[in-house]
């Protein structure tokens, strides 16, 4: 069995089946990082770049585990203190890297499209590790994973996106991948940060009602208020959004029901989620970090058995 | 189409396959069966069943490897991982490794690379209900075999586990 695609450059280019695969891929890996030694020797042939242009934690953190735990050969590229910064191109500092036999390419950039600009000029499979507002699909992956682990199943559950959609590549892969896998979806936060044309380019609920929001979903995925993508002031203060749209204990309460909450993390905490919420037994945050590991060992792994297909 | 083992000669052939376990294990003390997925699983299902009726006091720990992520052809073909359980130690212990078909011996090398990863056994046999001698690609061997056939490489031997038979085709 194969995945449909040669990169994971957006969960938009994939079918439900290799949605599935990834997921199933997934659950075998999280078991190999339960045993004593939590490693296999499946990509020791594979050598992986890690070309970070943007700043990043657990993404990066996860992907190199990841390939470590995958016994694959990596290199770390972070833009700052490299040549990026006496103005080497993009396909010039990977053209350089790939010169010194670099199989696979993890990158994240704050341009959207930079991972499928660099797929149609160099031969090495590409996964994107977010891409400016666009896509980040191996985040995608791991939060439907988290349901699925939570929930059993994807299929027909109410999952809200609430935030800053505008500016949030989580929520686009989100909903790609939750259409495709047969969830409903409710985007929620201010008509500042929900882009007029959502409902009818996604096939998604919009809501500016958090409460409703909350009393509708069985899953609530928060994101954070990227502050660094606003050019100009789209919310009065975050004080004021957290009072109109923050997650509180007090609103979950009012909801009586279990709600799942998620966040991709960093947490903004008392902006877009309450401490008492991000530390609460509603909360998987840390179950999706463990989670991200293994959903990124299957991508990797089912990636690198394309490679020699040509 | 040549039958290998039908249906009694298959119930014979576990429940002479237990009693050679049973001589060399018993009374099972330090012994855990680890049943090669997914075929292999199969076969240790029935023979667990067996061991149960001949002996009902025997406990043995029982778990289930899948070796997937440990194959010495992975960049070429990618096979659907399915999933391993095994939640006890192997520390240790003397490990009876199950399998339906013993052909090239490549599963059985991963096999062992994986066994290893959960610790470090004081013993590990190997246990087929078929084994296709004169096929082998590497330097192994089963303790505990159902039944020895020749075949060539273009044939193949199938377990159903519905009738039950084994057939080569």
């Amino acid at each position: 069995m194969q995945l449909s695609t040669k990169h994971l450059l957006g969960i938009k280019d994939l079918q439900a089946t290799d949605i599935q695969y990834i997921l199933d891929t997934a659950a075998q890996f999280k078991e190999v990082l339960q045993r004593p030694i939590k490693k296999v020797p499946s990509l020791r042939d594979v050598t992986i770049v890690n070309l970070f242009y943007e700043n990043s934690t657990r993404t990066r953190i996860s992907f190199e585990l990841a390939e470590k735990r995958l016994s694959a050969d990596t290199i770390n590229f972070t833009a700052s203190g490299s040549s990026a910064a006496k103005g080497e191109t993009l396909l010039d500092t990977v053209n350089n890297i790939l010169s010194m036999k670099v199989d696979m390419v993890v990158m994240r950039h704050s341009a959207s499209g930079a991972p499928h600009f660099l797929a149609q000029h160099i031969p090495a499979a590409i996964v994107n590790a977010g891409d400016g507002i666009n896509e980040h699909p191996t985040q995608a992956l791991l939060d439907a994973f988290s349901i699925r682990e939570k929930l059993g199943t994807l299929q027909g559950k109410k999952i809200a996106i609430i935030g800053d959609i505008m500016h949030s590549r989580v929520a686009l892969s989100n909903i790609y991948l939750l259409k495709k896998m047969g969830a409903e979806v409710t985007v929620a936060g201010p008509p500042t940060l929900i882009p007029k044309y959502m409902r009818d380019a996604f096939d998604v609920n919009v809501s500016y009602n958090i409460g409703e929001t909350l009393k509708w979903c069985d899953v609530a995925n928060v994101l954070r208020i990227q502050l660094e993508r606003q050019s100009q002031p789209l919310f009065s203060s975050l004080r004021e959004y957290n009072l109109a749209y923050g997650i509180s204990r007090k609103l979950l309460d009012e909801v009586q029901k279990d709600i799942v909450i998620m966040h991709p993390g960093p947490i903004n905490r008392g902006v877009e989620l309450d401490s008492d919420v991000a530390d609460s037994n509603h909360s998987i945050i840390l179950q999706q970090v463990e989670n991200g590991v293994a959903v990124r060992m299957a991508v990797l792994y089912l990636l690198a058995g394309k490679r020699n297909e040509n | 189409m040549k039958p290998i083992l039908s249906s009694e000669q298959l119930q014979l052939t576990i429940q002479r396959l237990c009693y050679q376990l049973i001589e060399n294990h018993y009374p099972f003390t330090d012994t855990v069966v680890v049943g090669l997925q997914p075929r292999g699983v199969l076969l240790a299902d029935r023979l667990l069943k067996q061991m149960q009726e001949l002996y009902p006091q025997i406990k043995l720990p029982y778990g289930q490897l899948d070796i997937t992520f440990y194959r010495d052809d992975a960049h070429k073909e990618l096979h659907k991982a399915n999933q391993t359980t095994i939640n006890f130690s192997i520390e240790n212990k003397k490990v009876i490794l199950i399998d339906d078909v013993l052909y090239t011996g490549r599963t059985v090398r991963a096999a062992m690379d994986a066994l290893i990863d959960f610790g470090r056994p004081a013993k590990v046999e190997l246990c087929v209900l078929v084994d296709r001698r004169f096929n082998r690609q590497l330097p192994i061997q089963p303790d505990y075999t159902g039944k020895a056939i020749d075949s060539i490489l273009s044939q193949k031997v199938t377990v159903d586990w519905q009738k039950p038979e084994v057939l080569l085709h």
